[in-house]
């Protein structure tokens, strides 16, 4: 680890002025900031901590019913939440207890790891990421493995969840990391159904319209089961599966989240 | 003796008490007044020439000492091999030089360049960043094949070629091989890959070394399975610093598998350069570190052919192995593919042709060496995969073609020069089937069919040498040391014990079942007896532990000692009861004169040893200590049937461990429970190479699974409740104990068992598998479903 200043900002606002600092870096819950420091592969001269920031803690729902999420909950209060089944579930099984109890929901959108769990949730569910200058549609947040539409500087405060009918998320977990070789996040909404893809895609997370599509006729696994799987095309190929596994494991995952939903 | 303790007893392991609360004294737990800190500098590319290293900037930076390279280790000999193989030409293998820091070419990624010494880890971090190294990359030598090719890049420059050796055994049986496979009924065909693996203990290795220039002396902390072992290749072969100036600890010590038997280039350096900067020196290895610098295991490639006649009876035998060496022979890396691998290819049958070739390859990649079971694993999955597709071609249950073949009659000589003294193959095969509930498998079969899994079951049985090893015959195999162990038993006073064993504990329990030993013979309570061990200044010269040897040869060795110690004792005790001697009976703590009620305790007659006021001292010397060397007559032979059952998701390919069971033959048992723990991890390890557990390079030799993120240990989830059975007895017919040594049987019979389970199941299903290479991932289970 090099050195750096740490700085505990008491508010959004001064977390927002710290971040404007050169080499300035937002710290979460610091589940993966911290072994990238240690490894010695970044090295910002400013970390802005975030976690602390009450504010940015809690669940809520809003008018519209949405779910509200603080940007520095954890994945454990998430977890243990429940209003949204679906959501819940997928908190429950991101890392080890360390990791849910320390990692935040605004870290993980941020960094958009493309084998995390949440940006499935959050695309899945049609989330709205609302940063400290706007709020962010979650088809136009996700840009790219490890690539969103934050602008330097800007915190993830809050995100939105549309709570659905049915939901639920199936991980096929990469074995040694436990990250998600093939995550299916599927929702059930009154006005469609939204399929989001983790894991897979050298793009990062997705959308599967084709098995959207299939579901708004017939909200069920056999609906999955006469489709063709996508393309293993730009798929993630590497030492624990080929692309053609991992589109195979996308069919297979968005099946049994179909069957599982609740 | 009452089985709460002494042999037979599952008494606690007392060392747990310091493990589990954290007192534990590990390596890294030696913090020595002023040491400094050492950071190596390792290739990050597989293959290069050094162009030229600049340490002129780093040695200015705060805090540093001395930035070392390979210009300091002039004059310094070479990591050294110990053990030289002869091929089947009766040339001697060839032997690159090992530096101990890169001299000119660097030749796997983690080859240490150079090391900066600092006052502290992140200021020698800090410096290390700032030496200049300029390497020219070289095309890296990665597949085996391509590196024996006529024209291929050399790893080694002063080597004609890339072949370490060409071995064959027996040579002399090579072509009535090749006549008996031409001429028989069916040959069964297999090629297979016996993945490379990363050992992973828990702790990783650390060395601390300090010099007194006053006395000349040195002392080195480090994690080792061998101390004395460490001592001699270290003093004698690289640094040149004699025996009784040097003084090798290792301390607790938190995991070896095999990956801490060797002498390691670290360990030189800190002991090197402890005098040269003149204050101690501490290196703790990373766990990225451990590896690209620990051996590693394994990584085999082989085609197998097995002849039979129409009865299924086994008529010869031949494999065809590539041996991966790595760029670097690590210390015992020659003998694993050979003396430990070509001699167990008998294994349990009556195969009476049998000829083994194994060809070495220098590699770019991290030297490979023993790992749990070392060669042993390489031969039982070959064999017992070979054995089982065999049994499928010929119609014939893989049961009952084992059966037919098994070994019956005992002492049996192989035609691969070992010669088994004792064994009953169908017995642990019965105890097996009855474990696994096998009559029952259809049913379970038909109850995963009806929830869409795919079910299998598949058997193994291994044979295994261990007792490592009669020191004459390793000897004109090419070893260079003796394997021989040693203990002192030193009785105190008032008639504790502290028992010095060359052998070493890292996980064994030895402190425990060591005990058991002693307080067995002599009837007094374990916790009168202490095992000392690890540090070569307390115990006499001794190999160490590997190979399943502790208790068969250490434990002898131990026993020759108290028995020497017993008899002094009750000379002493026939004079204190003026009695004759051949009267004497020692029995649960006390000497009694046979026939009579005159009796002296255990503890009278070591005071009388150490306060020889009513003492023979015309006809014996005063105290009570002794020491013995045993060199074992022959290898031991534990055997055993082992069972696995999975289930297969044909949606995705994950195989699920429904069960195991392992019957094994150890011969006697000290402590049932240690056994049965060595036995649990030991599958936990099988089960993970089998499973999970992959070390793999990408076409520049850049290390793939160089961390958790993507190397998998197998891990509680992954693993079924065991089921582990040792009721099985065929005394050792040579050791004093009648022990035969149960730590890498786990390891060495779960593989094929597992891959045997999985070939089942899919081709219950339909499936046209024969094989798929370990590791059994759901992506390589599902593209074998799916070909």
């Amino acid at each position: 680890m090099y050195d750096f200043e740490i700085q505990k900002p008491g508010s959004i606002a001064d977390a927002v002025s710290a971040m404007s600092g050169d080499d300035a870096q937002a710290l979460g819950g610091g589940q993966t900031l911290i072994p990238t420091l240690k490894q010695r592969l970044a090295s910002p001269s400013t970390l802005v901590s975030l976690a602390g920031l009450s504010e940015m803690v809690g669940i809520c729902k809003d008018d519209a019913g949405r779910l509200c999420i603080g940007g520095a909950t954890t994945h454990a209060a998430v977890a243990a939440d429940g209003s949204y089944a679906g959501l819940s579930g997928l908190a429950s099984h991101i890392g080890d207890p360390a990791v849910r109890n320390r990692g935040t929901i605004g870290g993980s959108l941020a960094n958009n790891d493309p084998s995390a769990c949440y940006p499935a949730a959050a695309l899945g569910s049609g989330a709205t990421i609302v940063t400290n200058a706007r709020e962010i549609a979650a088809d136009d947040y996700f840009l790219g493995m490890f690539e969103t539409a934050l602008n330097e500087g800007e915190i993830i405060t809050e995100v939105k969840f549309p709570i659905p009918e049915k939901s639920n998320y199936q991980k096929f977990v990469q074995p040694a990391s436990r990250f998600a070789l093939v995550g299916v996040f599927v929702a059930k909404y009154a006005d469609g159904v939204r399929v989001a893809v983790t894991g897979a895609s050298e793009s990062g997370v997705h959308r599967w319209t084709a098995a959207e599509e299939a579901l708004n006729a017939n909200f069920s696994a056999d609906a999955i089961a006469g489709l063709d799987a996508p393309s293993g095309d730009g798929m993630i190929n590497d030492l624990h599966g080929s692309g053609d596994y991992r589109a195979h494991l996308v069919k297979v995952m968005t099946g049994r989240a179909v069957a599982a939903a609740s | 003796m009452p089985k709460d303790g002494g042999i037979g007893a599952s008494s606690k392991r007392r060392e747990d008490l310091r493990f589990l609360t954290g007192k534990g004294k590990y390596t890294d737990d030696m913090n020595i007044h002023g040491q400094a800190y050492a950071y190596f500098i390792r290739s990050d590319v597989a293959h290069g020439t050094i162009n030229s290293i600049d340490t002129s900037a780093a040695e200015a930076m705060p805090g540093v000492e001395k930035v070392f390279t390979a210009t300091d280790f002039e004059g310094v000999g070479g990591v050294p091999c110990g053990w030289q193989v002869t091929d089947r030409f009766g040339e001697a293998m060839q032997e690159p030089k090992h530096p101990v820091l890169a001299e000119g070419k660097v030749r796997h990624v983690g080859d240490p360049i150079a090391v900066v010494v600092a006052d502290s880890l992140a200021e020698a971090r800090d410096a290390a960043e700032a030496v200049e190294i300029d390497i020219t990359e070289l095309e890296p030598v990665l597949n085996m094949k391509d590196a024996l090719k006529d024209g291929a890049t050399k790893v080694h420059d002063d080597l004609t070629s890339n072949l370490c050796y060409d071995w064959g055994f027996v040579e002399e049986n090579r072509d009535a091989v090749d006549a008996a496979i031409k001429g028989a009924h069916h040959v069964t065909t297999l090629e297979l890959k016996n993945n490379r693996l990363v050992a992973n203990p828990m702790e990783p290795r650390v060395a601390v070394a300090d010099y007194d220039d006053s006395t000349q002396e040195h002392t080195l902390y480090t994690t080792s399975q061998n101390p004395h072992v460490i001592r001699l290749l270290m003093g004698a072969f690289v640094l040149g610093i004699p025996e009784h100036k040097l003084r090798v600890v290792a301390p607790d010590v938190g995991g070896g598998f095999g990956a801490k038997i060797y002498h390691y280039a670290e360990e030189a350096f800190c002991t090197f350069a402890a005098k040269a900067v003149g204050r101690p020196v501490k290196w703790t290895s990373s766990r990225s570190e451990a590896f690209m610098s620990d051996a590693h295991g394994r990584d085999h490639v082989t085609k197998i052919e097995l002849a039979m006649d129409e009865n299924g009876k086994f008529l010869a035998l031949r494999t065809d192995t590539h041996a991966n060496m790595g760029a670097y022979l690590s210390t015992f890396a020659p003998s694993i593919p050979t003396w430990l691998h070509g001699t167990l290819m008998a294994g349990n049958y009556t195969t009476p042709l049998i000829y083994v070739n194994v060809k070495a390859v220098f590699t770019n990649t991290v030297p490979v060496d023993a790992y749990r079971g070392a060669g042993r694993p390489e031969a039982t999955f070959q064999l017992e995969r070979v054995v089982d597709k065999a049994a499928r071609e010929m119609g014939i249950d893989p049961v009952e073609l084992r059966r037919r073949n098994f070994i019956t009659e005992f002492p049996y000589a192989t035609p691969v020069a070992v010669e088994y003294d004792t064994g009953d193959y169908h017995a642990t095969m019965d105890k097996l089937l009855e474990m696994s509930d096998h009559a029952g498998f259809e049913a379970r079969a038909a109850e995963s069919k009806a929830n869409g899994k795919l079910r299998g079951f598949g058997i193994a049985h291994y044979i295994e040498a261990c007792g490592i090893a009669p020191s004459n015959l390793v000897g004109q195999l090419g070893a260079r040391a003796g394997l021989y162990e040693s203990a002192t038993v030193r009785v105190n006073a008032t008639g504790s014990i502290s028992v010095m064993t060359g052998s070493h504990s890292h996980g064994q329990g030895h402190e425990t079942s060591f005990a058991q030993v002693v307080a067995d013979m002599i009837g007094i309570d374990e916790q009168q007896i202490d095992i000392v061990h690890g540090d070569t200044s307390k115990t006499p010269m001794g190999m160490g532990t590997y190979g399943s040897r502790s208790i068969a040869v250490g434990g002898s060795a131990m026993v020759r000692a108290t028995e020497k110690i017993i008899n002094k004792a009750k000379k002493i005790a026939a004079h204190l009861m003026e009695a004759s001697e051949g009267d004497i009976e020692l029995k649960d703590g006390a000497f009694t004169v046979a026939g009579t009620d005159k009796s002296v305790a255990w503890g009278d007659v070591t005071l009388a040893a150490y306060v020889p006021h009513n003492y023979p001292l015309e006809d014996m010397e005063p105290g009570l200590e002794e020491t013995a060397f045993y060199d074992p007559a022959n290898f031991t032979y534990p055997s055993g049937a082992y069972g696995c059952e999975v289930e297969v998701d044909p949606e995705t390919g994950k195989v699920t461990v429904l069960g195991f069971s392992a019957a094994d033959d150890f011969g006697n048992i000290i402590n049932p429970m240690i056994v049965e723990g060595q036995v649990h991890g030991g599958l936990a390890q099988g089960i993970g190479q089998a499973l999970v557990e992959n070390c793999a390079y990408d076409e520049n030799g850049q290390l793939l699974s160089g961390s958790y993120m993507d190397y998998t240990m197998p891990r509680a989830d992954d693993l079924p409740m065991f089921n582990v059975d040792h009721s099985s007895i065929t005394p050792c017919t040579h050791n004093p104990l009648g022990v035969k040594g149960c730590g890498e049987a786990g390891a060495i019979g779960s593989p094929p068992a597992l891959v045997n389970a999985v070939v089942d199941a899919l081709q219950r299903a339909g499936h046209d598998v024969t094989h798929i290479d370990m590791p059994l991932t759901p992506d390589r289970v599902w593209s074998a479903m799916n070909s």
